[in-house]
């Protein structure tokens, strides 16, 4: 069930990301929301969940915009994977841990971007390419996790819910 | 508070090598042969494009709605077919000036009677952008079954818009000319000389593109010359239009020029497009005129 939902979610999201936004006028950049979504199963719902998520949602980017195949996958799944490491640590209903971990995620999204796609066919003015296309991501993005982890959190507690509270409960017990 | 158990993390690590191998499998099988997963691109298309299109369209309506409310529909139809015209006189106008140069020098302009206008062409909508910041890529409406094919060139106001690089059934990825990764083979309009015309992201806010190695001996080429696209590139039709020199300097080498450019076409709002349906000839023939006619310029 969670599986169903996450997958419609990851279309509506890719939906949201290629239609709606880039038509917004006063908006130079575009927030990267399926980046959210993959940093969001990473943290509330675990490594395994996380990967998974960001390897479709990476391989959803790279079927339609992809000039490597695989590359974005890689990338997503990696995210996915390494915000799925912190699972266990913090409370998952508060919304400023995730806003960081979106906002560090998406950092280190644009630098890997920058440095496999752009620095090795000589393009240089990295603090450029911060300024006016990492930064403004990261900081709409980050503003964007504010918006849709709350969604996201009751979604998920929704489906999930039912299954893992009543497994806790017997381990709770002992 | 719920607890959660810790009971995936030594399988999710043999997970993650898994996929790990996965997709570098697929990236180098990608890179090697340049295959595509052709199922998966087909499947993924018929999944997402109806979706696309009807966001699209809701995002239409909506900016539509903020007209007035009086004939509509009716203003709407009528912005099209003039925009159209509009596009149509704008290239014929560019037909008639490029004739105008062609009585100049007709022996050289021989080969460009073969006129974009001529050739057969898809009308497509766009209905979405790629999904990052970093490239300018976007989607439009028609597909295979329109009769689109990879490299297929694309144009909108009369001018140079992108290439083909991708297709499903009823969808089409296209490469815009100001995107970082293109380059597009080129010359100047008046004295035919080649250059290379890149598309580069720190140029993409003014609206501008780049320029280089214009070959210019004489020293001709000046602010406000065409560049159209030029004929020995393997890709593009001969005889676009691209757009206007802004901005033109000697390289340091002393024998290239360089500068920048303004295209005509309005990236920025771009909603309908041509595509050109059909694809240059890279035979030997076409080669071998392609080199004879450079020789003559």
């Amino acid at each position: 069930m969670r599986k169903v939902v996450t997958f419609i979610e990851m279309i509506f999201l890719f939906l949201l990301q290629t239609t709606l936004f880039p038509k917004i006028p006063f908006l130079s950049v575009v927030p990267n929301l399926l980046l959210i979504l993959t940093v969001a199963n990473g943290f509330v719902n675990g490594k395994k969940s996380g990967l998974f998520t960001g390897f479709f949602c990476g391989l959803l980017i790279d079927i339609f915009y992809g000039n490597l195949f695989g590359f974005y996958a890689l990338v997503y799944m990696y995210i996915g994977y390494v915000n799925g490491l912190l699972y266990n640590i913090y409370y998952d209903d508060d919304v400023k841990v995730p806003m960081v971990l979106v906002a560090i995620s998406d950092l280190i999204y644009g630098c890997l971007i920058y440095g496999t796609q752009f620095l090795l066919r000589g393009r240089i003015a990295f603090f450029y390419y911060l300024k006016h296309i990492i930064i403004p991501e990261v900081v709409l993005t980050t503003l964007m996790t504010l918006l849709l982890y709350r969604i996201f959190y009751a979604l998920n507690q929704r489906v999930s819910d039912s299954r893992e509270g009543e497994k806790d409960l017997p381990w709770l017990g002992k | 508070m719920k607890r959660k158990k810790k009971r995936t993390s030594f399988k999710s690590k043999n997970i993650l090598i898994i996929m790990t191998i996965l997709c570098v499998g697929m990236i180098v099988y990608g890179l090697s042969a340049y295959a595509r997963l052709e199922g998966l691109h087909s499947a993924a298309g018929y999944l997402v494009t109806p979706f696309q299109k009807g966001m699209s369209t809701v995002g239409k309506i909506l900016k539509g709605t903020t007209l007035s409310f009086a004939d509509v529909g009716k203003l709407q139809d009528e912005n099209k077919e003039l925009k159209k015209k509009v596009s149509d006189l704008t290239e014929q106008n560019n037909l008639l000036l490029q004739d105008q140069d062609k009585l100049e020098r007709l022996e050289q302009l021989f080969a460009l009677d073969a006129e974009y206008s001529e050739y057969d062409k898809v009308a497509a909508s766009v209905i979405s952008k790629d999904p990052g910041n970093w490239y300018n890529t976007f989607t439009i409406d028609r597909g295979t079954e329109d009769g689109i094919a990879v490299d297929m060139n694309v144009i909108a106001d009369g001018g140079l818009v992108g290439i083909v690089t991708e297709t499903g059934a009823h969808w089409a990825t296209v490469r815009s000319i100001i995107d970082d990764s293109s380059n597009v083979s080129a010359m100047a309009s008046s004295t035919l000389d080649t250059c290379l015309v890149t598309g580069d992201l720190t140029l993409m806010e003014e609206g501008k593109l780049q320029f280089i190695q214009l070959y210019d001996k004489e020293d001709v080429v000046s602010i406000g010359d065409k560049i159209i696209t030029s004929n020995i590139s393997d890709k593009f039709l001969r005889g676009i239009l691209i757009g206007y020199i802004s901005d033109i300097s000697t390289d340091a080498n002393n024998l290239t020029k360089s500068g920048y450019l303004v295209p005509v076409v309005d990236f920025a709002h771009l909603q309908e497009v041509l595509v050109i349906k059909k694809l240059k000839q890279t035979g030997k023939n076409s080669v071998s005129s392609a080199s004879e006619s450079g020789k003559e310029s």
